[in-house]
């Protein structure tokens, strides 16, 4: 870290006025963290402190207790078949998005950029209700999916959908940012010198992007793990079928049971919070890189 | 390069899971006949407590009489959010939901049953009814006693919204009838009644029990409006020592039907026993377990007495006698332009 | 940046190009497009009597309101916070380094009920507010704090390697012209970091002006006073008003591009302005 260096050893070059000028001084240094950490706590810190109070109320018994219900355990399982289902499929629309966008130029590119965008703007209600207008029974499919046997909506298939709308953007957006700077360079050398595309890719431009890669996925999963609005509307809010956590969390919150609620909540916040470590490991490579 | 093979193990999840969910759910769809059996019962909100101990009490009943094994999976929330999703294809086998309107509704739009599906069942399909009440701290420190203290200046009064929750619809008409009779039928004045009422609610939670925990657990409000059901079993789960309940001179009958979804049970093999399923509410032991969860059962001579010394006696009047049905009570009060509307439109 | 003009040595364009708008279609396309479909079903003058009656148009002004208001605050806020994260050595800066993230990760419905239980006048924060005279839960204040929770990290994250890529030079070449530390940051600092901020600002924006889950818990829901426009969404759904709810969702969806688009401007303009000082 440079500013680190520039910290230890600032009276070595500058004179001291060029430091009153880089440096702030102890008084605003000192006031800025304690409203940064107050900001913080106010808004954040507290929050999430609360939500472990209150799944602890009761004591770790109780607390634990929260987790053996059978509705809770499919709640698990639902939400992670969903995660581990919507993020591959976004990934690798990610990396291809990335490819076509960062390495090559045509028309209408930044449109397409923004549209890959969209989703995120895109409030999660309307993103449930969209579904529902194209594969719901009175949708446009509906009738056909119905005469097949197929249900999508209220059922495993239309939460998936729901997830890869609400985390679509997040590979994409940290991967092609990245691609674009290193250019093709390597790329086209390689395909010079008689390399397959398959074998570029793998050998080459995944390497070299794998820390922003995994970066995406992460988010993706953070994002995936926890949305709410938009997987409300399509789910049908059917116990130990198609209730994910965070409807179950608002289940147990609805029957009056806040401990539970709360605990799983605590749950989530945990799996949030190992997904930000995890997260902030990545960074530090990506940074490295 | 173990990030590539991380890649490709994940896929391999990801093709297996789809793999793995699609014949499940198929079957699921399909359902069963002979062997095990699923019933979806698609309720609102306050009726988890109930049907989670009456889908015990039928599953063992069902077993014993036919040898199959039913397994009974619920879902609940807001009545307009649960008729919504069965307008929108999910396959409930029965509805248990807070007005017949919303069951009106699913008639029309999917024709998934008969429009005169009410008079299948006694009792218009209402196995169990309710009424609305109110909840007061603990001592009632303002005095509420009736309908026209709730209008009173400084009563703070906690409702879920009539537009988002069916049950809500309940309280709003059950404040209109008081102020017509109060008013002999003044309708001008039965709209000021209401206007001033909505005037006193400083939040209005998308649903009964979003409204509940507002009053209970956050403490805001003089006065919840509730179902009876509702009311009591908050004292029980939440506030015993804390909240009381108040019951008015007059209120409303409030009516929750039940009905299969002929066409979902048909093609699900399951209408028999979604008929028997439902059959069971009006049995001495569906009628008792109603009571026991603070519904009034239709048939009071099968409940525990205990339990029937909870419910006052007061006047109740129908959403039929008073409104015209609830069609009519819907257009004219709570569709968008509605008298609801109003209320929060002339400032 | 210049290499990608090159005539195509590299494969897989279409195929990618092609996967790309194929999955782009069919997952995000092609929905919204039936979305329009339904709204278009009304006809002019009913979409327009829909999507800007009174209440509805309360519930504009709200969560516009609102949101606008948790991005200035998360603006101000979240820069001082970048700031200290990547400036100052403080104990406890790696921990609060991490949880920027939360509102992001969490589940929106655990924020709401998080929130509520905080701020409500029984919580935790809420009974030294209302003696105070202020309350939060169940009014615009309330939104505009579970916004700023939910729009928090992304001008952090926006601005946070924006002032790690300040080169430390610049600032002590101004400092040895004779620049005080005002001047330093106002002109030195300053630019580079406003194209960051002002995109964080808007993403923080758009996010807000989508949210439901959060905001219902704390909001309170009043007609014309505290209903954001989600939950008017959700009101008209249940009322079996599909294309009333339709009209509405798509006069949000058309803000929501245009804000993305102005966010995508912003970052072109920076860019440039980058390549320019360069």
């Amino acid at each position: 870290m440079p500013a680190a260096a520039v910290h230890s050893a600032p009276q070595n070059v500058p004179s001291a006025r060029v430091q009153a000028a880089t440096e702030d001084s102890p008084i605003v240094r000192w006031s800025l963290i304690a409203i940064s950490v107050s900001f913080m706590a106010l808004f954040v810190l507290i929050p999430l402190a609360a939500i472990f109070a209150e799944g602890l109320r009761k004591g770790w018994d109780t607390y634990l207790a929260s987790f053996t219900d059978s509705h809770c355990l499919a709640a698990v399982r639902l939400t992670l078949l969903v995660t581990v289902i919507a993020v591959p499929l976004n990934l690798v629309f990610g990396l291809a998005a990335s490819w076509a966008i960062a390495k090559f130029d045509f028309r209408g590119k930044s449109l397409l950029v923004t549209l890959i965008d969209l989703p995120f703007a895109v409030s999660p209600v309307v993103s449930g209700f969209i579904y529902m207008l194209v594969f719901g029974i009175q949708g446009w499919f509906g009738s056909w999916l119905a005469d097949h046997g197929i249900q999508v909506m209220f059922a495993v298939p239309g939460i998936v959908l729901a997830t890869i709308f609400v985390t679509f953007p997040f590979v994409a957006r940290e991967v092609i940012p990245l691609m674009q700077e290193q250019g093709s360079e390597e790329e086209q050398a390689a395909i010079t010198l008689g390399a397959s595309g398959w074998q570029t890719f793998f050998r080459i431009t995944l390497p070299n992007v794998k820390w922003a890669v995994l970066y995406g996925v992460i988010l993706s999963n953070a994002r995936a793990m926890g949305e709410f609005g938009a997987v409300s509307v399509v789910s049908g809010h059917i116990r130990g079928r198609t209730n994910t956590l965070p409807l179950h969390v608002e289940v147990l919150y609805n029957e009056y049971n806040f401990v539970a609620a709360f605990a799983v909540a605590s749950l989530l916040a945990l799996l949030a919070l190992v997904t930000l470590g995890l997260k902030t490991l990545v960074e530090s490579k990506l940074h490295s890189h | 390069m173990p990030l590539k093979l991380s890649l490709a193990s994940l896929a391999a999840v990801a093709l297996l899971a789809f793999v793995g969910c699609k014949p499940s759910s198929t079957s699921d769809a399909t359902g069963g006949q002979g062997g095990a059996v699923t019933l979806l019962n698609v309720s609102y909100d306050p009726t988890r407590e109930f049907y989670s101990e009456f889908n015990r009490s039928f599953t063992s009943h069902w077993k014993e009489e036919t040898g199959q094994d039913v397994t009974i999976e619920q879902s609940h929330g807001g009545a307009g959010k649960q008729a919504r999703a069965v307008i929108d294809g999910l396959k409930a086998d029965v509805v248990t939901l807070a007005i017949g309107y919303d069951i009106d509704e699913i008639a029309q739009r999917t024709g998934l049953l008969p429009t005169d599906w009410q008079s299948r069942l006694p009792h218009q399909s209402c196995p169990y009814t309710s009424t609305i009440v109110f909840l007061v701290r603990k001592g009632n420190p303002k005095g509420i006693r009736d309908w026209n203290d709730l209008v009173a200046p400084g009563i703070e009064v906690i409702t879920p919204n009539p537009k988002t929750s069916g049950g809500a619809r309940y309280n709003y008409l059950a404040a209109w009838g008081y102020a017509q009779r109060q008013n002999g039928g003044n309708e001008q004045q039965t709209r000021e009644f209401i206007t001033k009422l909505f005037r006193n609610v400083p939040v209005l939670d998308s649903g009964a029990r979003g409204s509940t925990t507002t009053f209970v657990q956050r403490g805001i409000g003089d006065v919840l409006l509730a179902w009876e059901n509702e009311a009591l079993l908050a004292i029980d789960e939440l506030g015993a020592g804390q909240i009381e309940i108040v019951v008015p001179s007059v209120s409303i009958l409030a009516e929750p039907p039940v009905t299969v979804l002929d066409k979902n049970a048909t093609a699900r093999g399951t209408l028999d026993v979604a008929n028997a399923y439902l059959q069971y509410l009006y049995s001495p032991e569906g009628q008792r377990l109603a009571a026991k969860h603070y519904y009034r059962p239709q048939e009071p001579e099968h409940a525990d007495p205990a339990d029937m010394a909870r419910f006052t006696k007061l006047e109740r009047f129908t959403v039929q006698d008073e409104f015209g049905g609830w069609q009519e009570a819907q257009r004219k009060h709570f569709a968008d332009g509605g008298v609801f509307d109003s209320i929060y439109q002339s400032k | 940046m210049t290499s990608i003009s090159r005539p195509r040595v590299l494969p897989g364009f279409s195929l990618t190009l092609g996967y790309t708008v194929l999955y782009l279609s069919l997952i995000v396309l092609v929905p919204l497009a039936a979305l329009f479909i339904k709204a278009a079903g009304l006809g002019w003058s009913e979409f327009w009597q829909a999507a800007t009656s009174p209440r509805v148009l309360a519930s504009y002004r709200l969560t516009f309101g609102t949101a606008l208001a948790a991005a200035v605050i998360n603006s101000i806020f979240g820069f001082i916070v970048a700031w200290t994260l990547v400036r100052y050595q403080f104990p406890g800066r790696k921990l609060l380094d991490a949880i920027v993230d939360l509102p992001f990760a969490l589940p929106t419905a655990v924020s709401g009920i998080a929130l509520t239980a905080v701020y409500s006048q029984n919580g935790w924060l809420g009974q030294y507010l209302e003696p105070l005279g202020v309350k939060v839960a169940f009014t615009p204040l309330g939104i505009i704090v579970a916004m700023t929770f939910i729009g928090l990290p992304f001008v952090v994250r926006t601005v946070q390697p924006a002032l790690e890529d300040l080169e430390r030079e610049a600032e002590e070449a101004a400092a040895s012209l004779g620049a005080s530390r005002w001047q330093t940051i106002l002109w030195v600092i300053a630019p580079s970091v406003v194209p960051a901020l002002l995109t964080g600002f808007a993403l923080s924006l758009a996010r807000g002006i989508g949210e439901y889950g959060s905001v219902v818990f704390i909001s309170g829901n009043m007609p014309m006073r505290t209903e954001i426009t989600s939950l008017l969404i959700i009101s008209k759904l249940e009322q079996y008003d599909y294309a009333g709810a339709a009209a509405v969702a798509v006069m949000m969806l058309l803000v929501s591009f245009a804000m993305l688009l102005l966010i995508n401007l912003i970052q072109r303009y920076a860019a440039r302005r980058y390549q320019g000082v360069l």
